[in-house]
């Protein structure tokens, strides 16, 4: 089979689904996956947790994406598409495995394309819009060391297909994190004008720690990098004033709606699509 | 009438031979992302794949490349399973891909970062790793960018040839 015949090839493998390529529907991320849930792990409480880390994923992902052709270099925009992607690929992952395991048999595309802003159970750090440089950089460095925290913990999961998703995105995470973290430095270490813009990426950026560290027990290791980086950077640690509500809980930003109302206009306009 | 086969090395062989959709010169075997290759009781060709990057956009034309390989080649119950659990590393790429990657121009990766049990650790002054330029063989070589077209490569320049030249990275 050519490379000129990928078509062909999508379209042979799937007889028994038209819907090859229409967003991401044409594939199951989990296909061939055991989907089993093991005994002893509440199959609520797994999906809903799938789709809590699955939707900050997806909205950092189409945060993420937003900078395409707007950041400062062209190796930074490609940089923070790529973390985008592999945020992206997570979330689909983690969508599938909600799907598989909260009875709705729910595709990947059901949960990104077709939940309202007050469906989502993303921190609402991860809403918020991108800001200038300094404020996207910090933002990815604090929820990236959240993340990859809690994906630690997660690798021992008792569900097997949760702590493999988490495992793999533990090496992804770290070097997103590296990412961000190099860049808090150098931007906190650079200009008067660079080192005022991440100050102030770091005061924004405090209210919504708190709700990061209620939802999962990471607060000590997320705390050492900040200082790690703050300290490296020369820059105060962000001051700790927690805002009222959590994005788990489904408390929103006036941020989430007009993100989703732009990713899932097509999907909406038309349902069950292909090209 | 329709001979089934049941030679499971056959199928193994079938299955090792497709190329990686992001990079041709290297087959899924090359790659490490082809795991297994069985064949179950009813002579069901099994083929297990694992994804390299969370966010990979290959995997489906993957399993389908495969899937179309092998019946192309007369098996008609063919079964394409992800395996996720280990996570797919660079250090199994075997040195046969190494090979490829390098007399194409792409510096293969050198070894994964294994961390202890525990918190992983930011070192913010990161170890200056040395690239050999696939080209000329200098070591006078310098990192351009960590992301490049694709999650799973960076862009490097060789100081001795000039030359740009991308690398697989480690993970
Ligand atoms: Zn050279």
């Amino acid at each position: 089979m050519s490379d000129d015949h990928v078509y062909m090839t999508l379209a042979e493998g799937h007889e028994d689904d038209s819907r090859w390529a229409y967003g991401t529907g044409f594939e199951d991320p989990l296909h061939g996956v055991d989907t089993t849930v093991p005994e002893g792990v509440d199959a609520g409480r797994l999906a809903a947790d799938c789709v809590a880390l699955a939707d900050d994923a997806l909205v950092s992902a189409q945060r993420l994406a937003e900078w395409t052709t707007r950041a400062p270099e062209l190796e930074e925009e490609v940089a923070l598409a790529n973390i985008g992607l592999d945020l992206l690929g997570q979330a689909r992952l983690l969508y599938a495995r909600a799907g598989q395991v909260d009875g709705t048999g729910r595709d990947e595309d059901a949960y990104a394309y077709f939940r309202d802003a007050e469906d989502f159970r993303n921190v609402r750090l991860a809403e918020l819009p991108c800001g200038d440089f300094a404020f996207s950089i910090v933002r990815l460095l604090v929820l990236s060391s959240w993340r990859l925290a809690h994906f630690e913990q997660l690798s021992a999961h008792p569900d097997p297909v949760l702590a493999a998703i988490a495992a793999k995105g533990v090496k992804e995470l770290t070097y997103h994190r590296q990412y961000a973290a190099e860049w808090a430095v150098r931007l906190g270490d650079g200009t008067e004008e660079s080192r005022r813009r991440t100050r102030t990426a770091m005061e924004q950026v405090a209210p919504y720690l708190g709700e990061l560290f209620t939802a999962y027990d990471v607060r000590g290791e997320v705390v050492a990098v900040l200082r790690q980086v703050t300290e490296a950077a020369g820059l105060p640690m962000p001051v700790y004033r927690p805002l009222p509500g959590a994005g788990r809980a489904g408390e929103r930003t006036e941020h989430l709606a007009p993100l989703l109302a732009e990713l899932q206009s097509v999907a909406r306009a038309h349902p069950g699509a292909t090209w | 009438m329709v001979t089934v086969l049941t030679d499971v090395r056959h199928a193994r062989h079938i299955a090792e031979q497709v190329p990686d959709p992001e990079l041709p010169m290297l087959t899924l075997a090359d790659l490490g992302v082809l795991r297994a290759v069985e064949m179950t009781g009813d002579g069901t060709v099994v083929a297990s794949l694992t994804p390299t990057y969370s966010g990979c956009p290959a995997m489906a034309e993957m399993r389908a490349d495969v899937a179309a390989r092998l019946r192309d080649a007369g098996y008609t119950r063919v079964e394409i399973r992800t395996v996720l659990d280990p996570p797919w590393t660079s250090d199994w790429i075997t040195p046969e891909g190494r090979r490829k990657l390098a007399e194409h121009g792409i510096a293969p990766p050198g070894a994964a970062p294994h961390h202890a049990a525990g918190p992983v650790p930011l070192v913010l002054s990161p170890v200056r790793r040395t690239v050999a330029c696939p080209r000329c063989g200098s070591a006078d070589t310098e990192e351009t960018s960590r992301f490049a077209a694709t999650s799973c490569k960076a862009l490097w320049r060789c100081l001795a040839c000039r030359e740009p030249f991308e690398y697989v990275k480690e993970i």
